[in-house]
């Protein structure tokens, strides 16, 4: 049995598929930073941290003539979003139920999907993760509220990126309010924003839950690496008559290893 | 042949013992028997109308094979869901023109460069299953 305690938790085979699909579900279209970042791992609960290959001086050494220098590295950050499911709802499914209410695991995928990204294009101050947008050593770019101009925004970063030596394709990521608008906008003569957008970039553009604002960043890799130690799992907290309560979790942490591969949009 | 979603798999289909199987590895080996049984009933009934004359009874098993062939396909297309990589293997090699070997080599080789790459579940892990999401459609 592993920490996750799924075999102590009240719901049969059934039902852990139901749950475990609905998560899926939920997880896949919002973890936009896995769909524009080196993905590493996963590499397992037991990882701890991440070598980066550097180490700081002890003041004082070690003793007569012996210095000392100590390993940096990064840790990982365990991160946990709670939900509870009733069990009538449970009961309901085994019996072939098809409208369960799993809104409190909608929730809990859409928040620790929104963290991840949040950590990986803004960091994580607290576990020393410096995200994208803070890392990116060029001057960012406002949007605006005119989504016509967008074009020209984008294809402005796009440039700076080039002049920088930074190759492409390029990928986009837009916060939700963003990615609505320009979803929403046509160009005069009718083509959708989205596509003329798509054409400048060349990679993909993510609806990004979490993000303030926008990013390009460059699709040839080597730039960004999310390192995952335990990938996203759902496991037991407890439960009595009336609910289990279950938790989505994953360990993870970022690095940016080329500050100018990127460069922020402001809303 | 039909699919008997209560049966279980005889005990000898199992290559570990079964309580410490995981609930979807115990799934997975149902439908593996499943497509193994719908693989042999297509071969039976091949070889039966290799034979028959009879006009009425080659129609009969001519439907009968049909609907081998459709629950050969739904439990494949079942697990190759649960597998993306043989998912991403298959793809390469099914439904294409050409060498079938030279397709094999190739896909199991872009296949399994791309599972590495994009974080294939340890063995044994509980977890979603999500990984890296680069290439990937939304």
């Amino acid at each position: 049995m592993s920490h996750l305690l799924r075999e102590h938790a009240p719901i049969t085979e059934a039902g852990w598929w139901l749950i475990d699909d609905e998560a899926r579900e939920r997880l896949q279209p919002a973890l936009a930073a896995r769909r524009l970042v080196d993905f590493a791992g996963p590499h397992g609960w037991q990882r701890s941290s991440t070598n980066l290959g550097r180490v700081r001086a002890l003041a004082g050494g070690a003793g007569d003539g012996v210095s000392a220098s100590q390993r940096r590295v990064l840790e990982m950050v365990e991160l946990r979003a709670s939900f509870a499911v009733a069990r009538s709802e449970l009961r309901d499914a085994d019996r072939g139920a098809g409208d369960i209410d799993l809104d409190t695991l909608d929730r809990a995928a859409r928040a620790i999907a929104a963290a991840e990204n949040r950590a990986v294009f803004h960091g994580l101050k607290s576990a020393a993760i410096t995200g994208i947008t803070e890392a990116s050593t060029h001057k960012a770019i406002a949007l605006g509220k005119d989504c016509e101009r967008y074009p020209r925004h984008v294809a402005r970063a796009v440039e700076a990126l080039l002049d920088a030596g930074v190759g492409g394709p390029y990928g986009l990521a837009l916060g939700p309010e963003i990615y609505t608008r320009v979803l929403q906008t046509a160009e005069h003569g009718g083509y959708p924003l989205l596509d003329h957008v798509r054409e400048i970039v060349g990679g993909p553009i993510v609806w990004a839950p979490g993000l303030d604002g926008g990013v390009v960043v460059s699709q040839r890799g080597g730039d960004f690496v999310l390192e995952i130690g335990e990938d996203l799992s759902i496991g037991y907290e407890r439960h009595d008559a009336e609910v289990v309560e279950l938790y989505i979790e994953e360990s993870l942490t970022f690095r940016v290893l080329t500050e100018d591969a990127a460069l922020a949009l402001t809303g | 042949m039909g699919i008997c979603d209560d049966a279980p798999v005889g005990f000898d289909s199992y290559h570990e013992p079964p309580d410490e199987l995981p609930a979807e590895t115990r799934t997975f080996a149902r439908l593996c028997a499943s497509l193994t049984e719908e693989a042999e009933a297509i071969d039976w009934y091949h070889q039966r109308l290799a034979i028959e004359k009879d006009r009425e009874a080659r129609a009969v098993m001519l439907d009968a094979l049909g609907e081998e062939f459709k629950h050969f396909c739904m439990d494949l297309e079942f697990l190759l869901r649960r597998a993306p990589l043989w998912r991403e293997i298959a793809k390469g090699i099914l439904f294409k023109e050409g060498d079938i070997v030279e397709h094999g080599e190739e896909s199991e080789e872009r296949a399994v460069e791309g599972e590495a790459a994009q974080g294939a579940p340890l063995a044994g892990s509980e977890s979603l299953g999500i990984g890296g999401r680069q290439g990937a459609a939304r």
